[in-house]
């Protein structure tokens, strides 16, 4: 059953993006990906499985990352301009999907930096929504600290760090 | 473990990855060890593959910080048997017990490891005991020997007999290889069970040593899969959307508590019966309610959660209608809390004049004692005879694995001689 609605939606994405320029091939579903077991009640959260894009251009709306002060979830000042622009877009269009993924920075507990950068993506996530965006077009992931943007252990990299990437999804 | 090694290698075939090898350093010991010679043992060649046994046993007890081993250099001699002690010279220089033994191979190609602990004090025997086992788990009887060593001298079981699993990282973000590795307690025979090119982490024994639970984000989102350690096969038991995380076993191995946040991003705690996938709500609040540990005895869970504004630790009692009732009141940042076997108390990550360290609460009296010396240590993991807690720490920018005696007094680290290693897990005694 899962496989079939993993095939339908791939089908349906295929054909949706049929004339797109920039096509990557979608990734197969890899074996191990099927569970066994009974999973009844398992919601596959297929929007992972979606392959990024460039996405649209522009001087606000090339910019992809906002960054976020130390413990905080709220969008600074200096990036309500990028996420307006990016609402502004989404909402003209609706078709369009993002994948908003919230990090920490390296320091305190693996698993309350994952809750962290989730409160950073439904952050962002809110912003969007109240600024026209519909909530079909969006999802959030956190990959807390496991995903650091760069290396290092000092204010700088921290800095860095502790961000939402906004994701252009095919 | 040989049959892990095998299935292993059809596993990855020729493409096996290489993964990062773990060397012991004993960093600190107690002031006042026990004084212990482990004399060479009498040897089985070829059938004991030239493994040490007398070396095994003498790093493990010294790694416990409770011993100290004489250099064999300045041992007179090199009995084999308890006759052959000369009990007033080894306690002249300054032993309080020696230990001897002899390695053979008997006829069935099964290797006999006798060993026997003599009291210099009394001039008596404490033990005088053979272990016998396949040639390639001569590690095993040494570890063997030494947790009975351990028992007999300091009236608590040993944990050498015991396996740990971590996670390897290797590679510069973004482009960075995950592995989930299982090993012996002292670092020795690791093997990789998972690799994946997205992170892997919260790895989790379930009670009988035989499974790991952790979350992958293997399909760009997070989910909790469960794997046994020696077939390797996997399944997949959650993935719903948005967080799936910490997952953590009840001490019967049924269920698995764990975090999730559904797709509004809201995380708290639930229990997933593993046998019909039933899910039940443990926790309901705004806040971030997460990393569940269970009480020995199962009748609660403690967990973080930062409801007061910071993260605190949490214990919520799994009778009907129990309310969290908050643990932590010492500093601004307590969590991940790992409770100890005699459920008497927590270990937590705590903020200490600034750094991330190891506490140890004791939770009759609510007193925090600080464990570590770091600046960035994480992931605290009792063994399971709750004398050593087992955590990750930073060391010139890499992850490392160290391990400290539950008093503070003792320690020793686990180095990888590639990339870094994090989120140590002691498993439990194996049957």
């Amino acid at each position: 059953m899962k496989k079939l609605v993993t095939t339908v939606l791939l089908a349906a994405s295929l054909a949706l993006f049929a004339g797109c320029k920039t096509k990557t091939p979608p990734q197969p579903p890899q074996q191990e990906q099927q569970p066994t077991g009974d999973v009844s009640g398992v919601n596959d959260a297929v929007v992972g499985d979606e392959t990024a894009m460039a996405g649209p251009s522009g001087e606000l709306l090339s910019k992809r990352i906002i960054y976020f002060d130390f413990d905080r979830a709220d969008i600074r000042a200096d990036s309500q301009s990028v996420a307006a622009a990016h609402a502004q877009y989404l909402s003209k269009n609706p078709s369009q999907k993002v994948r908003l993924e919230g990090h920490a920075d390296e320091r305190g507990s693996r698993e309350y930096n994952i809750g962290l950068g989730e409160r950073r993506g439904q952050a962002v996530r809110r912003a969007l929504l109240l600024q026209g965006v519909a909530e079909a077009q969006l999802s959030t992931v956190s990959y807390g600290e496991e995903r650091p943007a760069v290396a290092g252990s000092d204010e700088q990299a921290y800095a860095l760090n502790r961000r939402v990437e906004i994701v252009y999804l095919k | 473990m040989k049959k892990l090694a095998t299935s292993l290698l059809i596993l990855f075939g020729a493409a096996s990855p290489a993964f990062a090898q773990l060397k012991l350093t004993i960093t600190q010991g107690v002031t006042d060890p026990i004084n212990i010679a482990v004399v060479p043992f009498a040897r089985a060649v070829p059938a004991d593959g030239g493994t040490d046994v007398a070396a095994i046993i003498q790093r493990d007890l010294e790694s416990s910080g409770r011993f100290k081993g004489m250099p064999r250099t300045d041992m007179l001699g090199a009995p084999t048997t308890k006759a052959e002690v000369d009990i007033a010279g080894w306690k002249q220089q300054r032993n309080d017990y020696v230990v001897v033994g002899r390695v053979s191979a008997l006829s069935n190609g099964d290797v006999a490891v006798k060993a026997e602990l003599i009291n210099l004090l009394t001039g008596l025997s404490m033990m005088d005991k053979t272990w016998t086992v396949k040639p390639a788990s001569m590690r095993k009887a040494a570890h063997r020997v030494a947790d009975e060593i351990y028992k007999l001298i300091i009236g608590v079981p040993g944990a050498f007999d015991t396996r740990i699993a971590y996670v390897s990282v290797d590679g510069k973000p973004p482009n960075q290889k995950y592995q989930l590795i299982v090993a012996d307690a002292d670092g020795e025979n690791a093997l990789a069970i998972l690799t994946r090119d997205r992170p892997l982490m919260s790895p989790a024994w379930s009670p009988d040593g035989t499974k790991l639970a952790y979350v992958s984000f293997e399909n760009r989102v997070s989910s909790v899969w469960v794997q046994d350690i020696f077939t390797t096969q996997r399944s997949r038991v959650s993935a719903r959307a948005g967080i799936n995380g910490a997952p953590t076993w009840s001490p019967d191995g049924r269920k698995l508590a764990l975090t999730l946040s559904g797709s509004n991003g809201n995380l708290d705690i639930y229990l997933l019966d593993l046998s019909n996938q039933q899910l039940t709500r443990l926790t309901d609040d705004p806040g971030i309610d997460t990393e569940a540990n269970f009480a020995p005895d199962g009748s609660a869970i403690y967990f973080t959660s930062d409801r007061p504004g910071s993260p605190q630790i949490y214990r919520l009692g799994l009778g009907s209608g129990e309310r969290p009732k908050r643990v932590t009141f010492t500093g601004t940042y307590n969590a991940r809390p790992r409770v100890s076997p005699d459920g008497k108390q927590l270990a937590v990550l705590t903020l200490d004049n600034g750094a991330y360290r190891i506490g140890i609460q004791d939770l009759a009296t609510g007193t925090m004692s600080i464990l570590s010396k770091g600046r960035q240590d994480e992931s605290p993991s009792f063994a399971p005879n709750g004398a050593m807690v087992i955590l990750a720490g930073r060391e010139r920018g890499q992850g490392i694995l160290q391990t400290v005696s539950i008093d503070g007094q003792t320690s020793f680290k686990l180095n990888a001689d590639a990339g870094e290693v994090r989120e140590p897990v002691w498993g439990p005694y194996l049957k």
